[in-house]
């Protein structure tokens, strides 16, 4: 297994075309960027109104775990059978499961901000706008940043199923693999996955500790 | 919902393989990672290692880690035990770092105390450290029970997997209901599992809510429940398991 996942890295063939890896890893990192910013659009503003007013955070945890259970494959399968094959259902699959990691990022980076910063902001005559911009967000955002790590990760990661419906990415190899028991091919898919959200990983890791605000008040 | 009401049979027997691919994993996490967090919490430099080798396990996407594992440990492609094995990694690297931060939280004064009654460190460990930690601990194990219950389904693409399966034979068949079906029983395994952890939690920590209970019975009326607090953070912010 693991020699002929070597044999099929190290066919030149297998790194160029449609369905060559970088094609497939191109599909796979476009899924993932198209999940998290709509979930982003969508999650960033109630987690924002959440932390800063402390209304609803009630629905905040429900709305988690719900969504924390909700099967990827069972919307993504569902969605394709109503709607037809496209890059929707496993778009609206991949969004469902981002949502959760940013909306907690965001609604504790908010609600954790120091009361009395808040107060003090307000006493120097800040409007609710502007202390939501530059005093909440700023003083929020290692959380903010955790919560779209913990986002990117899974959503890359999950992005593998696309390929269950016959889309494109990373997926393809596992799926394709898969059918035709060629479990070399699996384990080409499995590596490729895992690899690039390893270095995600570490890349946002090192992005959060250059944003991080002691830093830059260090920095500066 | 008519496919679920005519196939009664099938749907329990995959619920229940269902449960048991995930029941096991949580509880197998919850075990190894007490274990883990008891016997390393106060070790710097192999706790730092844990916890580095928890989030890298992390990062494997679980179909890739259901595929991998056959090559490692020499079982079956479709053995079930892939899935177990799998889904058991990543509960025990949820919590264990749950498990470090929970006994991190103990009041030093409370240790303190309880060696000054004569309790050994043994003794001190399962009746004081570990009472204190159920809380934080059961939040996290709700986290991981309810992400183990949606992600055993991915299983059902490489043919394991209980419910999941109804949604491989759903889409196979082009049949909305059946997957509806699967949807639904996975959502209400994973509300039940949920529920059951937070009341055992409960249960096993009564003077957290002896204050509530004591002032709910004095007054004539019922009283409303406190406001609940702001949501721990385990239960929150702990990252939760992809491909489900």
């Amino acid at each position: 297994m693991i020699n002929e996942m070597l044999t099929y890295f190290a066919q030149g063939a297998n790194w160029a075309g449609e369905t060559g890896i970088p094609a497939r890893l191109g599909e796979h990192l476009w899924y993932s960027f198209l999940a998290v910013a709509a979930a982003a659009v969508l999650a960033f503003p109630v987690g924002v109104f959440i932390g800063h007013t402390g209304t609803g955070k009630v629905f905040l945890v429900s709305a988690s775990n719900v969504l924390r259970a909700l099967p990827s494959l069972g919307i993504m399968t569902l969605l394709v059978l109503l709607m037809g094959i496209g890059l929707l259902p496993p778009l609206a699959a991949l969004v469902l499961i981002a949502i959760p990691p940013i909306l907690a990022g965001v609604y504790a980076g908010v609600a954790n901000v120091d009361p009395e910063v808040v107060d003090a902001a307000r006493a120097i005559g800040m409007k609710d706008s502007r202390i939501i911009l530059q005093v909440e967000l700023p003083l929020a955002l290692p959380l903010i940043l955790g919560g779209f790590r913990g986002a990117i990760l899974q959503v890359v990661a999950t992005a593998t199923i696309a390929a269950y419906v016959n889309l494109g990415g990373l997926g393809r190899y596992i799926f394709d693999g898969l059918a035709l028991y060629d479990y070399g091919q699996v384990l080409v898919g499995a590596v490729l996955v895992t690899g690039l959200a390893l270095v995600l990983d570490g890349l946002l890791a090192l992005a959060a500790r250059a944003l991080s605000p002691a830093r830059r008040a260090i920095a500066n | 919902m008519n496919w679920l009401l005519d196939n009664l049979p099938q749907a329990m027997g995959l619920t229940v393989e269902h449960l048991y691919l995930s029941l096991v994993p949580t509880l197998v996490g919850v075990v190894v990672a007490l274990g883990l967090g008891l016997a390393f919490g106060n070790r710097p430099r192999a706790r730092a290692i844990i916890t580095a080798v928890a989030s890298a396990i992390f990062t494997i996407p679980s179909l890739a880690l259901f595929v991998v594992i056959p090559s490692i440990i020499g079982t079956q492609i479709l053995d079930p035990l892939n899935v177990v094995i799998a889904l058991a990694l990543y509960s025990t690297s949820l919590l264990v770092r749950t498990v470090f931060d929970a006994l991190d939280a103990v009041a030093p004064e409370v240790l303190n105390a309880a060696e000054a009654l004569g309790y050994s460190h043994a003794r001190r460990r399962i009746f004081v450290d570990l009472p204190l930690a159920v809380a934080p601990l059961a939040a996290g194990t709700r986290v991981a029970a309810v992400t183990n219950v949606s992600l055993v389904s991915v299983g059902a693409v490489i043919g394991v997997g209980g419910l999941g399966q109804l949604f491989v034979s759903g889409y196979q068949r082009n049949y909305p209901d059946q997957i509806l079906a699967g949807i639904i029983v996975i959502l209400l395994l994973a509300l039940v599992f949920d529920r059951v952890i937070a009341v055992t939690a409960r249960l096993l920590t009564p003077w957290l809510h002896q204050g509530a209970s004591a002032a709910s019975g004095e007054g004539k009326r019922r009283r409303t429940s406190p406001a609940p607090a702001a949501p721990a953070p385990q239960e929150l912010a702990a990252p939760g398991r992809e491909a489900k």
